[in-house]
């Protein structure tokens, strides 16, 4: 089996990306991901994988190449953050639209201005609608788990969509943790040989890629492009029913805590599940029937399994930590309110906006909003729908 | 818009498969003027041959016979490099 070992999230995340051995990998470095190919080159150099290296002068460029070496038939990989993810924006299109199965290991970071380094999903978001495949992670175990699926999930015929990875910048990226890498042969055949689709080295069937596409065709492809999106949810939990065979980790579109007869809630991505999940312990100790619903699969966004996992709870704070700046709420919000629009038994719902630039969420910032959610679910008021917090007022 | 495909129909991505098939994209509908040839006054020098952005001009053995209008975008190019002492080409308004 595997070995347990001590790794960062980006050391775990590099040593994936060793396992997997991808054809070609286009990085430009940028802070909290650099360390992720920091490492691979050392894997490059020492012989370790077989990749061409791509140091490319932006984040743009270094997706076109992605972009590039996927179209010619190379499984593919990158990772970034932040304004590096922001770069690249134009060219996420690109490979969610040409259906490159390119795989991106994110550490996700707050966005300039003001500039600001660490860990928030603020960048994450920006790409929400780009066609990319999200998936989160709470931990260095969960990335480094995260992102060998994310390998097969992207490649999955059906799918051929990219994926990328996140976790929070420095809270996971750079903290050291107790983790498992399974083995190298049992990662190889887990991933399997990569078979390219139509790779435009096949000289003896040439094919255009990337033409303009108008009114009578364009739309026929995004229609495409949806059905391949809702396609990677039956596949997403395939590939991790076959991942928990050779790791005994299960994965599912989102992680459950306490959350069966729960009364009150809390919906969080990335590391400020495990602040929650240990005030959630805390609580259920005292009887109070709080608990959690992680999201893992963002994009696909999993309204139905949502509703039916929130419905009956009275109360649910879903806490962004990034701001939708549209004057009334984080990102998830309004998309996890409009999931729960048709259940059975709709929830009251507020949201909180935390943590950004890396602010720190503590016990005592979670136990205060399980509070409001009791005196919700008590009165059934709410006093402020959507609103900041972890900052000074 | 009969004839054409359905999402399941075409390949995934924007791909075409088909090499060299822009010869099948008609792009002479684009046209509100087009060239008519005055072949009296032609002199075969092929200038508008080697000038013409859509290689719309039609040329056998070394002669120019006139222009290829499924793909010619009517621009006027050609008319104006044929040579002034010549003026072999005038572009006329389409419909009239
Ligand atoms: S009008 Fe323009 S496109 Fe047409 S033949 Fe002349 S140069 Fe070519
Ligand atoms: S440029 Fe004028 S003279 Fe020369 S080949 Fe064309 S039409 Fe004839």
């Amino acid at each position: 089996m595997g070995q347990k070992v001590a790794m960062t999230g980006n050391i775990a995340v590099a040593n994936a990306m060793r396992q997997i051995n991808p054809d070609v990998c286009a990085a430009y470095p940028i802070t909290p991901s650099t360390e992720i190919m920091q490492q691979f080159s050392s894997f490059v150099s020492d012989g370790e994988v077989k990749t061409v290296l791509v140091p490319a002068e932006s984040e743009h460029s270094a997706m076109s190449a992605c972009i590039g070496a996927a179209a010619a038939g190379g499984r593919v990989m990158t990772a970034t953050s932040s304004q590096g993810l922001a770069l690249m924006w134009e060219m996420l299109y690109i490979a969610a639209g040409n259906r490159l199965p390119i795989v991106l290991a994110m550490a996700n970071r707050a966005l300039s201005a003001p500039i600001n380094i660490h860990g928030d999903t603020s960048d994450a978001m920006g790409a929400r609608d780009s066609g990319w495949i999200q998936l989160f992670s709470e931990n260095a175990q969960e990335a480094y788990d995260n992102v060998i699926q994310a390998i097969r999930i992207a490649e999955n015929m059906e799918v051929r969509l990219p994926v990328m990875v996140g976790m929070d910048g420095f809270i996971i990226s750079h903290s050291i943790e107790s983790m498992e890498l399974l083995d190298d042969q049992v990662v190889r055949d887990f991933i399997g040989e990569y078979i390219p689709n139509r790779p435009l080295l096949d000289v003896d069937n040439p094919m255009t890629y990337g033409p303009l596409d108008l009114q009578d065709y364009y739309i026929e492809h995004k229609r495409q492009e949806y059905e391949a999106m809702k396609k990677a949810k039956p596949v997403i939990l395939q590939v991790a029913k076959e991942f928990a065979r050779i790791s005994g980790r299960k994965y599912g579109l989102f992680e459950e805590y306490h959350l069966d007869g729960a009364e009150v809630a809390i919906v969080v991505l990335n590391s400020a599940a495990g602040t929650v999940k240990t005030v959630i312990d805390d609580l259920r100790g005292k009887g109070v029937k709080a608990g959690l619903l992680k999201p893992r699969v963002f994009r696909p966004f999993p309204a139905d399994e949502i509703a039916q996992a929130l419905s009956g709870v009275k109360a649910v704070c879903v806490m962004d930590r990034a701001d939708g700046v549209n004057g009334l709420s984080g990102p998830l919000f309004p998309e996890f309110r409009s999931a729960l629009y048709d259940a059975k038994q709709r929830p009251l719902m507020i949201n909180k906006i935390f943590g950004l630039g890396g602010r720190d969420l503590g016990l005592q910032h979670v136990r205060d909003v399980f509070q409001e959610l009791l005196k919700i679910s008590e009165t059934g008021k709410i006093k402020t729908l959507a609103e900041y917090m972890t900052v000074r007022n | 818009m009969s004839g054409l495909k359905n999402w399941k129909e075409i390949p995934t991505g924007g791909v075409i498969e088909e090499a060299g098939n822009a010869d099948n994209y008609v792009t002479g509908g684009w046209r509100t003027y087009k060239p008519v040839l005055d072949e009296q006054k032609c002199i075969h020098c092929l200038v508008c041959w080697i000038s013409c952005p859509d290689t719309a001009i039609e040329v056998k053995d070394e002669k120019m016979t006139g222009f290829n209008l499924k793909h010619c975008k009517g621009c006027g190019v050609c008319a104006d490099v044929c040579p002034k002492k010549v003026q072999a080409i005038t572009m006329v308004q389409e419909g009239k």
